[in-house]
């Protein structure tokens, strides 16, 4: 009896303590798990803070008088008389006339304050459709503001000291000015959308890294998906349990987990330096992502075979079928959900992958908009990093911006993977 | 022709001998009273045709495009002047790549007379070839489509054929992994033997110091071109060790937690949100780790004055490009992969050692710490070794976050550089490919491969070992 007793008193004595330990472990857990949504939060609030800002640029209207002695145009059908026109001149005109000076030092300042170049291209722009109607008269256009000021009235940290270097007193004022009468607007920055890089950051655009993106994407799609399910129905349907299947397993398995700059190592060597194709081309990188992506989709393609229930197969045989026409005619069919997620997910991991692009020279500065798999290209990744490595600091956003591209494509990709997981797939 | 338009063609006629074989077959099927009297099905007995005709007319395109330029050039050479013949190597290669590019039009450049006429030379050999090869395909299409026409009879067994076909092709796709593991091992073995002959192994892997600029003239300062790369390593190490340290205890605390406390409810929102961790792409890791948590670091941190039992021991010095950041920020990307691997495992151990431990009496953490992980530990490791595997080789963090020069240093708030980050420097910009500088990095690729390689065969052993033992 007594030590009956002396147990049940050792376990009560002892039971606060092990209740305190496991709510101390469930807190640990809980932890865990607050950490990793915070940092989700953090990471996405920076991203679409810092992204957004990116989207928008600041813009003065500018009374500008085209007249055609300035600019040099004697025939406005002359293509190329519009394409050399010193449309510099009329806009420099224009903004001493805005804030009416006439030293050469003042008039220096004020030119500072405005990005000339990309403000004579929207000139060029509207010349290039209908110069005949505007040569002569006096327009009003949106004036884009140097990177700097943009920078500033944004206000990122510390806006006050980077003003105090960037600009004297003069021009803090005209831009104090110019705010307070509500002529400074920031507006979408559509040249962003639909133009190539830029060595100027206020007119570099995502255009034809999104094209790079994308004619890599379209080789990758067409060297994995075919090769990846076949090498997945030979696995599942046809291989023998033999060493040679092992070694391809184990092979397939252990591709899926090497680093991807080794990938972008066997392109330099293989497809660069043996093969002898084009560097920094959509075509070379489609290679190499697709031998990266192929793990992926073999491993979820077999995983779609396999859930196909072997009743069908043997109904199939049942018949009368050959092996071929069971795969093509029944097993194909009723994986093609699974393996199309697969492929998707793999993709989407394609797009976002930038180190074996880095080493097969795609992080180049390329301002045309590629038109084939041959041409010279980036990708949106390797975009934002040479803007991320741009010191300039209107590039920075840019990158930002990018990245919030960037992310939207992953996230419909990853939908688009959802979606066809639950609506197209079968389960028995 | 060129050769897209005569890979169409070749499809043209492939096409176009399927239609021949399968009517052929039809039509004799008619003549014997259906199909039924036939082996196969008219199906086969097409691509049975298309078979024998698409196989030799792709394999001779693909060979004769890989060759005709060794070819062209070879007899090219025969007709240059000996004493071009006899030029040094580079300045050869630069005289036939301008004979080249004026035969094919794309210089604007004046040649002198006999460069002219080499490259008018290559001109006409080049069209001889596409001439030759267009009516080598052309006949070859022809007279292998009537061939494979005329084999077609009633006891033909085209469906074995096809079948085989068909099962050898997707042999050879599934031993595409096999060629581009082979392909990874020469194209990083062969460069590094070649950079082994310039700087010994074992200045390689036990050198301490690092700077791979090469000297240009020899009385150039700092330019020694040493490649010891045991500072990289000890980078990489420190890098790693952080982010292990943030991911291992969290990702694995998150798998407890989910897989042994959470409501599915919980389980099915918490998961998928911590998953999307894994998809975020490293180089806007990078960019947040760059821009972002290293300079929030070195605000926090910098100047910060320590003392231990009242003794002062100077104040930090934070780098703006420390271990630190780069680490945490490889941690945060790891946790989903740690968790969501060690959930696999955990799930794996059989409900019967749970009910088991809290019959007796035990409390769920009790059971979870006593049995659960005990049970579950290999797989971890194997988790754990998986993911140690991923931060070493992960690139594009490192390369935007920490710098280039090499450190031996076990101080995270120190810059340190690692393998990857060393591996994209030597390699952007110069492409020389025999220069020592190019050669290191495909060595320290060789490094990286292998450990990474041994980690993950290591890491996938342990795991399958461990899933058999519950199966």
């Amino acid at each position: 009896m007594d030590s009956q007793v002396n147990t049940i008193e050792l376990v009560n004595k002892n039971l606060n303590k092990r209740y305190r330990a496991e709510k101390r472990f469930r807190a640990y857990g809980i932890i865990s798990i607050g950490f990793g949504l915070l940092c989700l939060l953090f990471l996405f609030s920076n991203i679409i803070g810092n992204g957004l800002r990116g989207f928008f640029y600041h813009y003065i209207p500018l009374e500008v008088t085209l007249d055609a002695d300035t600019l040099g145009i004697t025939d406005v059908n002359d293509i190329d008389q519009i394409l050399a026109a010193n449309y510099r001149a009329v806009v420099n005109r224009s903004i001493y006339d805005l804030f009416q000076v006439d030293s050469r030092q003042e008039k220096s300042r004020a030119r500072d304050i405005f990005a000339i170049d990309a403000t004579g291209y929207v000139i060029q722009d509207l010349f290039k459709t209908d110069a005949a109607t505007l040569i002569n008269t006096t327009i009003t256009i949106n004036a884009l503001v140097d990177d700097k000021v943009d920078y500033y009235l944004k206000r990122i940290n510390n806006a006050e000291k980077f003003a105090s270097e960037q600009f004297n007193e003069q021009q803090l004022a005209w831009i104090q000015q110019l705010t307070s009468e509500g002529r400074l607007t920031k507006k979408l920055n559509k040249a962003f959308f639909v133009s190539g890089d830029s060595a100027q950051s206020e007119q570099a655009g995502i255009l034809s890294a999104v094209m790079g993106s994308f004619y890599l994407l379209l080789v990758t799609l067409a060297l994995s998906f075919p090769i990846g399910i076949a090498a997945a129905i030979y696995l599942e349907e046809y291989a023998p349990k033999n060493n040679w299947t092992d070694i391809i397993e184990i092979n397939i398995n252990n591709l899926a987990a090497v680093p991807s700059i080794i990938f972008g190592l066997l392109g330099l060597a293989i497809f660069l330096g043996f093969f002898g194709f084009p560097r920094s081309t959509p075509l070379v990188g489609g290679f190499v992502l697709a031998l990266m992506t192929m793990p992926t989709i073999i491993i979820s393609s077999r995983a779609a075979i396999k859930a196909v229930p072997p009743s069908i197969r043997e109904a199939a045989y049942g018949i009368g079928a050959s092996k071929m026409q069971v795969v093509t005619h029944h097993v194909l069919p009723l994986a093609m959900p699974g393996m199309l997620t697969g492929t998707i997910i793999g993709l989407a991991q394609a797009l976002g992958e930038s180190a074996p692009l880095l080493m097969i020279g795609m992080a180049a500065f390329i301002p045309d908009i590629p038109s084939g798999v041959t041409d010279s290209a980036t990708a949106l990744p390797m975009q934002i990093f040479q803007w991320f490595r741009n010191a300039d600091a209107g590039f920075n956003e840019k990158a930002s911006a990018a990245i919030l591209v960037l992310i939207a494509f992953l996230i419909t990709m990853n939908a688009l993977a959802v979606w066809a997981r639950r609506r197209l797939e079968r389960r028995w | 022709m060129n050769v897209s338009t005569l890979f169409v063609l070749i499809l043209v006629g492939v096409a176009l001998t399927y239609m021949l074989g399968r009517s052929r077959s039809l039509s004799i099927a008619s003549r014997i009273g259906g199909i039924k009297h036939l082996n196969s099905l008219p199906f086969y007995y097409g691509t049975q045709a298309a078979l024998w005709c698409a196989i030799p007319c792709l394999l001779l395109l693909a060979l004769w495009t890989a060759l005709d330029d060794t070819i062209i050039r070879h007899i090219l050479l025969q007709y240059l002047s000996p004493e071009q013949r006899n030029l040094a190597p580079q300045e050869l290669a630069l005289l036939l790549n301008t004979v080249e590019n004026i035969a094919a039009g794309v210089t604007s450049l004046q040649p002198s007379p006999e460069v002219q006429a080499a490259a008018e030379r290559v001109a006409s050999l080049q069209k001889i070839s596409q001439t030759l090869l267009t009516v080598i395909l052309f006949s070859g299409l022809v007279l292998l489509g009537l061939w494979g026409r005329s084999k077609i009879k009633p006891e033909y067994r085209a469906r074995n054929g096809v079948e085989k076909v068909f099962m050898v092709s997707l042999l050879v796709c599934s031993m595409i992994a096999i060629f581009t593991t082979v392909g990874i091992v020469f194209s990083v073995l062969f460069e590094s033997i070649r950079f082994f002959h310039i700087v010994p192994l074992t200045d390689f892997l036990f050198g301490t110091h690092w700077s791979p600029q090469l000297a240009i003239r020899a009385d150039q300062v700092g330019s020694s071109g040493a490649f010891g790369a045991i500072p990289l390593f000890t980078g990489t190490l420190l890098i790693s060790a952080i982010a292990m340290l943030v991911a291992v205890p969290t990702g694995l605390m998150t798998a407890i937690y989910l897989s042994e406390y959470a409501s599915s409810s919980v389980r099915a929102v918490v998961k998928p949100l911590l998953e999307i961790l894994a998809g975020i792409p490293t180089v806007v890791y990078g960019f947040f780790a760059a821009l972002t948590v290293a300079p929030m670091i070195k605000n926090a941190l910098n100047g910060l004055e320590l003392s231990f039992l009242g003794f002062s021991l100077g104040s930090l010095d934070v780098s703006g490009e420390s271990a630190l950041a780069a680490g945490l920020v490889m941690g945060v990307m790891i946790i989903p992969f740690v968790s969501s691997l060690s959930d696999d495992v955990i799930n794996a151990v059989p409900q019967s050692l749970r009910d088991g431990s809290l019959g007796l009496g035990s409390t769920r953490s009790e059971t979870v710490k006593k049995v659960i992980l005990p049970a579950a530990l290999p797989g971890i490791v194997g988790a754990i070794l998986l993911a140690v595997s991923r931060a070493i080789g992960e690139t594009m963090i490192v390369v935007m976050a920490v710098g280039t020069a090499a450190r031996l240093t076990m101080n995270p708030l120190e810059s340190v550089t690692t393998v990857t980050v060393q591996m994209t420097t030597l390699l952007i910009g110069d492409h020389e490919f025999d220069s020592a500088k190019t050669l290191a990095a495909f060595a320290l690729g060789l490094v990286l491969f292998v450990i990474t390689l041994g980690l993950n065969f290591f890491a996938l052993r342990i795991v399958k070992k461990y899933r058999e033992q519950y199966d």
